[in-house]
């Protein structure tokens, strides 16, 4: 069902936790709130859920305001971080926990029991209780629970903070293509920028108790909207730079023509470490600089370098690489950087 | 010099041996001021190589009577205490910050005040001429005064006001060590407040109500000042019986079969609770 929460606000004693919050889940989207630790997505999840009255603002759920239905009445289905999962209650129990309060009949409640374990393919383990389970299980054990009632929202938060980083990705996968095939509403809060570009339909980065950018994963990765979310979603460099006209001076690469005139004055540009070019590929690149090789990071699949360019600031690059392929360029060695227009983003100022 | 095997071994049994140490001031007085007088009594009830002592307990109808009477008497004290505690150890964890600290000062005062004065506090209070029944009749509710002390529901009234906290502290410590995400998670998948409390809160409370009827009932079991000066020789309980035999009849072997008695039911019902607490499947943290 359709989600849709305008104008929330929530204070805490002096503390604004929700300053204005707007946002609507379309029917089977999948949707994260991404954050840092005290922006407030927190408390959202919790006003949606029911588990918290917000002081100003509507919740709605399909065609019903639900801003004062207590939790119970909303039909949302909840993954908690640490599961929350009934102790004393067995895998098969905890599923039909749900079933019972709805007042459904002892054999359906087997069926659905039955059907939702083979989903996330723990058959073999109804009769186990929770603490006998591995941290992934438990997880699917309350994916499972979140959604045997045909829950009119799915809420995840931070399902998968507990996990190691294997288990979180395919347990992600899961999540998705589970999400996707029962075309379940799903608001996933998580401060992993890189759990939300993966899972994600739609972004809405949240700081200091407002979403400051929605958009798709490739939107808000490629065009931030302010310097918090270009900082807070991938890696970046930003460089601060002064337009005039089409011309933005950049410190350490001189002038570079942009297609679209920022507003005269400091500009901040965006350049992603894998757009920052090297050596004889920057040759060609319209804006260049010689730069010191401070630091190379191996990691695996690419190196990252830290630069630091005659008169600029230092910059970060991240260069794709091969098996056998050499590293790029010895720390301490000189090489040749740029960068093209098309390569930098100018980030909004404010 | 020692080896460098050795070496690596110390550091665990140095360990043990701390902790050994650590623990040797208190086992050397429960061992001295505790458990050698306590086999010394239980080994003068044998002490005439016969069981003749321990069978006058149990073949004796008055004896068994006296028993059955400290059973119904502690049970009886266990329910009204575990009724009585489990809302307020429930409040105590709703309670904020006052109400807690309230709530415990009021628990914890009469806790720390000796038992004799609280008795004594309760004979004034449930007395023929005592507050409550003169007061009854200033107000003009009965003609002639209530029989509050010297039965059953005097001795009943003192028990449960002494040993109501050691009932409350053990199920609010468990109440306190349920996930608060349980409940909420409860209340998201469609639970109301009372299959809440049914389903979630009180299975996961048990193993606390399980540790506070242990406590109450093992305490009440061995009750003596409180049931002796508030039943008034109306009321007879084993502790009591054990004190008749050593004060007054000077029958020490006799007095020493009735604890080994006292203590059997004693360890009898520590075992139950504990087979009990263990079969039912709670959770462990």
């Amino acid at each position: 069902m359709r989600l849709e929460v305008s104008g929330i606000v929530k204070r805490f004693g002096g503390v604004t936790a929700l300053n204005g919050v707007d946002l609507a889940v379309e029917e089977g989207e999948f949707l994260t709130i991404l954050g840092p630790s005290g922006s407030g997505k927190t408390t959202l999840l919790k006003s949606v859920a029911g588990f918290e009255v917000p002081d100003e603002g509507v919740v709605r759920l399909g065609d019903q305001d639900v801003t004062m239905a207590p939790a119970r009445h909303r039909n949302v289905g909840m993954v908690f971080q640490n599961y929350a999962l009934f102790p004393h209650l067995t895998v098969a129990e905890n599923l039909a926990f749900p079933l019972q309060m709805r007042s459904v009949g002892k054999a359906e409640i087997a069926r659905r029991v039955k059907e939702a374990l083979a989903l996330v393919e723990l058959d073999a383990f109804a009769e186990r209780l929770p603490r006998q389970l591995s941290g992934g299980q438990q997880q699917r054990v309350a994916l499972a629970r979140a959604i045997i009632f045909g829950p009119a929202l799915l809420l995840l938060d931070e399902p998968f903070g507990a996990l190691d980083r294997k288990l979180r990705e395919s347990l992600q996968l899961e999540v998705r293509r589970l999400q996707r095939r029962l075309r379940l509403t799903t608001l996933f809060i998580t401060h992993d920028q890189e759990e939300a570009l993966i899972m994600s339909d739609r972004i809405a980065v949240m700081d200091k108790g407002r979403i400051q950018q929605l958009g798709t994963p490739s939107e808000v990765y490629d065009f931030p909207v302010s310097r918090f979310v270009a900082d807070f979603i991938g890696e970046s460099n930003l460089i601060e730079g002064t337009a005039q006209g089409t011309e933005v001076y950049v410190p350490g690469f001189g002038a570079l023509t942009l297609p679209q005139a920022p507003a005269s004055g400091p500009v901040t540009l965006l350049l992603r470490p894998e757009a920052l070019r090297l050596g004889a590929e920057a040759q060609a690149a319209p804006c260049r600089a010689q730069a010191t090789v401070l630091e190379t990071v191996f990691l695996g699949l690419s190196v990252k370098l830290r630069l630091r360019p005659e008169g600029g600031p230092d910059l970060l690059a991240r260069l794709p690489l091969r098996p056998s392929d050499p590293p790029p360029a010895p720390d301490g060695a000189t090489v040749t950087i740029g960068f093209a227009p098309g390569d930098i983003h100018v980030v909004p100022r404010g | 010099m020692s080896s460098p095997a050795a070496d690596r071994a110390s550091p665990a049994r140095r360990r043990e041996l701390a902790l050994l140490l650590l623990g040797l001031p208190a086992l050397l007085l429960l061992g001295v001021l505790f458990a050698w007088p306590v086999l010394r009594l239980l080994s003068m009830s044998v002490a005439d190589g016969t069981l003749h002592q321990l069978e006058r307990v149990v073949l004796d109808e008055l004896y068994v009577q006296v028993l059955f009477e400290s059973l119904k008497i502690a049970g009886l004290v266990t329910v009204i205490c575990l009724a009585l505690a489990y809302p307020v150890a429930l409040w105590l964890t709703k309670a904020g910050r006052i109400g807690l600290t309230l709530g415990m000062f009021a628990l914890l005062l009469p806790f720390w005040t000796s038992v004799l004065v609280r008795t004594y506090a309760w004979m004034v209070l449930l007395g023929r001429s005592g507050v409550i029944n003169r007061m009854l009749r200033d107000l003009g509710i009965i003609e002639y005064p209530l029989p509050l002390l010297h039965n059953l529901g005097g001795v009943l009234i003192g028990m449960v006001h002494v040993l109501v906290p050691y009932m409350v502290f053990p199920i609010y410590a468990a109440l306190l060590r349920i996930d608060p995400d349980l409940p909420r998670a409860a209340e998201g998948l469609g639970a109301s407040r009372w299959a809440i409390f049914r389903r979630v809160i009180l299975p996961l409370s048990l193993p606390g109500v399980a540790a506070g009827c242990a406590l109450v009932f093992v305490l009440s079991l061995g009750f003596f000042i409180t049931p002796a000066l508030l039943g008034g020789g109306q009321v007879m309980m084993i502790a009591m019986l054990i004190e008749q035999q050593v004060r007054e009849l000077l029958d020490w072997p006799f007095a020493a079969a009735l604890s080994a008695v006292l203590l059997a039911v004693t360890l009898v019902v520590y075992a139950a609770i504990g087979r009990l607490t263990k079969g039912a499947r709670l959770a462990s943290p």
